[in-house]
């Protein structure tokens, strides 16, 4: 039996967990992709060709290529952040789910392991989505921006796992709205995906270092215009360190909450 | 051979003992029945024998096999029917066998094999492909039942299986449950219904604060803690009565609310006694489980 802070146990049990999501998922999953579509497509299409009319050159692409860079991100990040988060809240505590898994030969840690990765999944999906239609609006033509198919997962597993420490912590769907408001929004304006970061005076722009968010957008945008990003290592680094600390987080978390 | 052995367990949240030193062992083939109030600690004792929480101190074995050391091994063979409905929503009937199958290893294969049969034996042979939304409570029940046999268990753990279904759903669950004991299934259940305890366990421990305080066959638990006859009165004048005349009448009277239970070796001088009183109603029968669960755990509401 794991102690209360020891690393996750996890094994490769996780799959008929992970496919079990996948096989609702199956079910909804053209409204599903309409939907994780249709909200970043509203931002990028409404804000990037209206706004982008009356402005110059944004960081020296047009502002709707700019602006679609960042939503890439935000969106997988968001999408992510919502399968963690109310879908997994859902199976966590309103239905029970977890409970019937662990009732067979699988351990929580499988099944925190299990939404981790689930979260991810989904949250690539949402990702791609935006990637086919900035490819199909000839908003990016490198072939550096197939780079960004890789770095999809990465958003996803660390906004996955900080969504799903969340979810361990929280007594009803209204906790969501908090990381929401306090958390998401303000990361988003801070992280360079409507406007560059460099705009916002100096202290934004540290705390901003410290979140992960702004270091996808920093291999996501140069990758779909055809740079090579700089400093790929710390960028890669933030994010992976948020995704390690984050599951581990929502593991002892879960176990405090679950197998007391 | 044991499938099931508790050592001395101990378990207490927030500095309250909700299970306060119990120990037993349940044998292959054997329904052992686990009765309680609520909060006597009947879930947590349960969770406790599944590895799904560790305890103070003290030590379980399932399957042979330390828990929660190595419960995963251990509940490979093991079936678990919860107290609250925990079926997947998302699916059909079909799908949360196939998925359930899935979380002990199970190849696709085999759980199709097996759902025709596991969805006759539950008496859901035509709901195959329903959504659980339209199933009734006792459809669901057994859908549970089909699912905890997914794996071809040695032991069923049921907690609680019959709440809140009505007799008809009620009594097919105990017929299940029968044929699987005539299969050479082990099974423990927790229950506060006197009646199917005494139906199906051929040994029970009635719990109570963390702690058993009874064990043994229905029948010996009767005749160990309890007077055979019972007089349930009530009418008017009832507690009059009672204090003027039953107390010498029967070897033990307890009042609760309008009514007066007699309990007596030799019921004749009681019902000598209600005969000469016709504003009192009662009703004479056999002392049963019931009767020694409520001597032995109290009458006061528990919640």
């Amino acid at each position: 039996m794991m102690r209360p802070f020891s690393p996750p146990a996890v094994s490769l049990r996780f799959v008929p967990v992970w496919r079990r999501n996948l096989l609702v998922w199956r079910k909804l999953a053209i409204p599903s992709i309409l939907g994780n579509l249709a909200d970043p497509m509203i931002y990028v299409l409404g804000l990037g060709y209206g706004l982008g009319s009356i402005l110059p050159q944004v960081g020296g692409v047009s502002y709707v290529a700019f602006l679609a860079a960042g939503m890439v991100c935000s969106s997988t990040m968001n999408s992510a952040t919502f399968e963690a988060m109310y879908s997994a809240f859902s199976r966590m505590h309103v239905q029970r789910t977890w409970d019937a898994i662990t009732n067979a030969p699988i351990e929580l840690d499988d099944v925190v392991l299990a939404e981790f990765v689930w979260a991810a999944s989904k949250s690539v999906l949402s990702g791609l989505a935006i990637l086919a239609v900035i490819w199909a609006l000839g908003l990016s033509s490198s072939a550096l921006s197939l780079w960004v198919v890789l770095l999809l997962p990465l958003i996803g597993l660390t906004f996955g796992a900080l969504g799903l420490a969340m979810t361990a912590l929280a007594r009803s769907y209204d906790f969501f709205m908090y990381y929401f408001t306090l958390v998401i929004t303000p990361m988003i304006m801070v992280s360079g995906v409507f406007f560059p970061a460099e705009q916002l005076p100096a202290p934004f722009q540290t705390i901003a270092g410290f979140l992960p968010l702004i270091h996808a957008v920093a291999l996501a945008r140069p990758l779909l215009f055809g740079e090579i990003p700089a400093n790929i290592f710390l960028h890669v680094g933030v994010l992976l360190a948020y995704a390690v600390a984050g599951f581990y987080a929502a593991a002892i978390l879960c176990r405090r909450r679950l197998l007391k | 051979m044991a499938v099931l052995a508790a050592q001395n367990l101990r378990k207490s949240y927030d500095g309250q003992e909700v299970v306060a030193g119990v120990s037993f062992g349940i044998a292959a083939g054997e329904c052992f029945g686990l009765l309680g109030p609520n909060g006597a600690g009947k879930t947590t004792t349960l969770r406790l024998c599944l590895g799904l929480t560790e305890p103070d101190s003290g030590s379980v074995e399932l399957m042979q096999r330390p828990v929660p050391g190595e419960a995963r091994p251990a509940r490979a063979r093991v079936g678990v029917v919860p107290q609250m409905d925990n079926l997947d929503p998302d699916f059909t009937v079909r799908e949360n066998l196939l998925v359930y199958g899935r979380y002990f290893g199970l190849p696709d294969r085999t759980i199709r094999e097996r759902i025709p049969q596991l969805l006759e034996f539950a008496g859901l042979a035509g709901r195959t492909d329903s959504r659980i939304q339209t199933l009734s409570g006792g459809m669901k029940r057994r859908l549970t039942l089909a699912r905890a046999l997914i794996n071809d268990p040695d032991l069923i753990f049921m907690d609680e299986p019959t709440t809140g279904l009505d007799p008809q759903a009620r009594h097919l669950i105990w017929e299940r449950l029968k044929q699987l004991l005539a299969q050479k299934k082990t099974i423990v259940l927790t229950t506060h219904f006197m009646e199917e305890a005494e139906r199906l366990c051929a040994r029970l421990a009635i719990m109570d604060r963390g702690r058993f305080i009874a064990e043994g066959s229905p029948r010996e638990l009767i005749l160990r803690h309890i007077e055979p006859h019972v007089a349930e009165v009530h009418g008017d004048g009832v507690v009059e009565w009672a204090d003027e005349e039953a107390g010498a009448l029967a070897s033990r009277v307890e009042k609760s609310g309008e009514t007066v239970f007699c309990y007596a070796a030799d019921p004749a001088p009681l019902l000598a006694s209600l005969s000469r009183r016709p504003e009192l109603r009662y009703l004479h029968r056999p002392a049963d489980l019931e009767d020694v669960f409520l001597k032995l755990t109290g009458r006061e509401l528990r919640d």
